[in-house]
């Protein structure tokens, strides 16, 4: 698993709110002045990967399916090691988590609790600080448990080097000579982990050159540099946003969060701040139908309507 | 006395057409806080609120503001609750029981329906409505020849949006299936808990007994049925995971009697169970009084508290504080507790009753077949 470079890093970047309702794919690829073929990555629909008419049809047919959950399943199919190899890894990963979860449960609801309290007159130092030490813990929770995802990815790459085994490296051909014919890659949503993972076992991103890339909801996930996930009201538990894994880093200080309007409590200061001061100075991007973030390789930008959250837990543009 | 109460008080003697108006701009049963105010206006010798809310006298008498034919009875309704009655209008010789007519909001079950007054802070769940952004899967007739029964048992299958041979999917099956769909929204409330991710695809058996109150007490032809016949076959035919972490049983009042008792009989065969205000009457001593049709179901529940082994994984009950069955729940959750298995209890304040029932769908069925929430972003 090779890190990005800041060359690597240096192409250009959209991100999308979601696609499903309203389409805006196109607007975007009028903006990045591509006239010729682009490459598609559905992965993270799994096995309805190939149903990607409609996405085909709003880019006027002149989309390929790069078909990368496919080729991981094939792969997982006849090479049986790897395949092994890969579940034990997940089985790590997925023990880590959870240990991760536990204590950041607590230290969570330590900050929500700190900060509920708001600042008693005649202490506001002293809490402010308490709260800003208590948000420092579960700041350094995140750095702990990503970096621990990162070495058990990484010593998984290097032990098995799995670009080096037969069958990947006939995919990655083949997959690299697609790319070479297309001005583009657009990267579907889905599910975010089955998406990152399969693009990173393959590492499509490796492979491309300096073809900008479209990516919206989970896609727009796995090409920032860290996952996030986030749900403050689910059915179960208390909706704490986790740091998940280690993103294809072809972009840089944003935390994307597609539908951000159904699964965050916008209209609650109190949670939206403690999220900004958890994952900032990046941009905590608000992603929702028709909304626009464009990476230049050095900085964001956005057209008026696109919103980040803010510090003091309201909504502000996010070109602002 | 409430502002409301003076204001009722105010408008008992206007004349009847202008009272009618007034009453009809009004938003009743009155709730204003823990407090509610019923209110009727018409002929009549008594009138009565006829509830099934245990611990409370059956019926309640409303008071009559003299000289008119005005009545009103208030109660303590805590928040959040829900409250299905009837009004019982005397007449002279004649007692007629009657929906609410100042109240439109209505539920409805297998034997008709009720009037309903919701306590301060309750909502109907969004979950339960239909969302126009959801895809809506589909409900498919079917039947089985079983041998169990010895005749042919239609039943009903549902699919997810989105359905593909490709997935394989876990499998639910509700007893009472029907009266779920129209009475508790299932298909609904499946379509959008599937959307919203909160519970994986899945599909769902609806079934529906013709002699419910004897198949579902325990009947093992029933147990059979489902373990040596139903499940086979749609494993056959159907792309399903086919262990029993991906298996459900589900059911209300009998119906929970039904699923436990089948989990019983047949342990580990399914690993999830939902049971909904389930009719567990125990006796810890003698006879009890619930009549013939429960004789069945006693036997059962004694037996089982003597024996519960290890019937599931998980187990997700739910019971209303205003029914009988409370104190059968109540008793019976930690019972199954110490059995190992991973149980969740769920008290809310409602009865008997189907919407009962549906507003707790989204708690029970995300507890045991939890969706990808957390890793779907599209």
């Amino acid at each position: 698993m090779a890190r990005r470079t800041e060359e690597q890093g240096a192409r250009r970047v959209i991100l999308l709110g979601p696609q499903r309702l309203q389409p805006t794919l196109r607007e975007a690829v009028d903006v990045l002045g591509v006239r010729g073929r682009i490459a598609a990555v559905t992965a993270g629909w799994e096995e309805r990967e190939g149903e990607d008419q409609e996405l085909s049809a709003h880019l006027s047919g002149r989309s390929f399916n790069l078909r990368v959950w496919e080729r991981g399943e094939e792969v997982y199919a006849r090479d049986r090691e790897l395949h092994l190899a890969v579940r034990a890894r997940n089985e790590k990963l997925r023990v880590t988590h959870e240990l991760y979860q536990l204590r950041l449960g607590h230290l969570v609801a330590a900050a929500r609790e700190i900060l509920r309290k708001g600042l008693p007159q005649g202490r506001e130092s002293v809490y402010a600080a308490g709260l800003e030490s208590a948000i420092e813990s579960v700041r350094a929770l995140d750095r702990e448990h990503l970096a621990h995802v990162r070495e058990l990815n990484e010593e998984f790459y290097a032990r098995w080097k799995p670009w080096q085994r037969e069958l990947i490296a006939r995919h990655r051909d083949e997959l690299a000579r697609m790319l070479g014919e297309a001005e583009l890659l657009c990267i579907a949503g889905g599910h975010v982990m089955v998406l990152l993972r399969r693009l990173r076992l393959f590492g499509v991103l490796e492979l491309l050159g300096s073809q900008p890339i479209i990516a919206w909801s989970a896609g727009a996930m796995v090409v920032s540099e860290r996952i996030v996930l986030y749900h403050d009201d689910p059915p179960q538990g208390a909706g704490s946003a986790e740091v998940a894994e280690v993103g294809l880093e072809a972009c840089r200080g944003v935390v994307p969060l597609p539908h951000a309007d159904k699964r965050l409590e916008l209209g609650d200061r109190e949670r939206v701040a403690l999220f900004v001061r958890r994952f900032g100075p990046d941009l905590c991007a608000v992603l929702v139908p028709r909304t626009r973030l464009d990476w230049d390789g050095r900085g964001w930008s956005a057209p008026r309507g696109t919103q980040r959250l803010d510090a003091s837990g309201q909504l502000v543009e996010a070109g602002a | 006395m409430s502002t409301f109460a003076q204001e009722l008080a105010r408008h008992a003697h206007d004349a009847p057409p202008q009272l009618e108006r007034w009453l009809a701009a009004q938003k009743l049963p009155h709730v204003d806080g823990r407090s509610v105010t019923f209110v009727f206006h018409g002929p009549a010798d008594a009138v009565k609120l006829r509830h099934w809310i245990f611990g409370l006298s059956t019926t309640q008498a409303f008071t009559r503001f003299p000289g008119t034919q005005l009545w009103q009875l208030s109660l303590e309704l805590p928040e959040n609750s829900r409250m299905e009655y009837k009004l019982e209008l005397v007449r002279g010789p004649l007692q007629q029981l009657v929906h609410d007519p100042l109240n439109p909001a209505q539920a409805h079950d297998p034997f008709g329906g009720n009037s309903v007054v919701y306590g301060a802070g309750y909502e109907v769940p969004s979950w339960s409505r239909p969302d126009p952004e959801t895809r809506a899967g589909q409900i498919e007739e079917h039947e089985l020849a079983s041998d169990a029964f010895g005749e042919k048992r239609p039943f009903k299958l549902y699919f997810p949006a989105r359905y593909r041979t490709l997935r394989r999917y876990p499998l639910l099956i509700v007893h009472d299936g029907d009266d779920y769909v129209r009475f508790s929204e299932l298909k609904t409330v499946l379509d959008n808990l599937i959307h919203r991710l909160e519970i994986p695809s899945l599909l769902v058996a609806l079934i529906q007994s013709p002699d419910r109150m004897r198949e579902y007490a325990d009947d093992p032809r029933h147990a059979e049925f489902l373990v040596r016949e139903l499940v086979p076959w749609l494993e056959q035919r159907y792309p399903l995971l086919a262990n029993p972490a991906a298996r459900g049983l589900m059911g209300a009042s009998f119906g929970a009697v039904a699923s436990l008792s089948a989990a019983w009989r047949y342990p580990s065969f399914f690993g999830n169970v939902l049971l909904q205000s389930g009719s567990f009457v125990f006796t810890d001593v003698g006879q009890h009084d619930r009549g013939p049709v429960f004789d069945q179901v006693v036997r059962f529940v004694n037996e089982f508290r003597d024996n519960p082994g290890r019937p599931a994984e998980r187990v997700y009950m739910s019971c209303g504080q205003y029914e009988p069955m409370i104190y059968y729940n109540r008793s019976l959750f930690p019972l199954l507790q110490q059995t190992g298995m991973q149980v969740r209890f769920n008290e809310s304040r409602d009865g008997h009753n189907w919407e009962n029932w549906r507003d707790r769908l989204r708690e029970g069925l995300s507890y045991l077949f939890p969706g990808p929430l957390w890793y779907v972003y599209e």
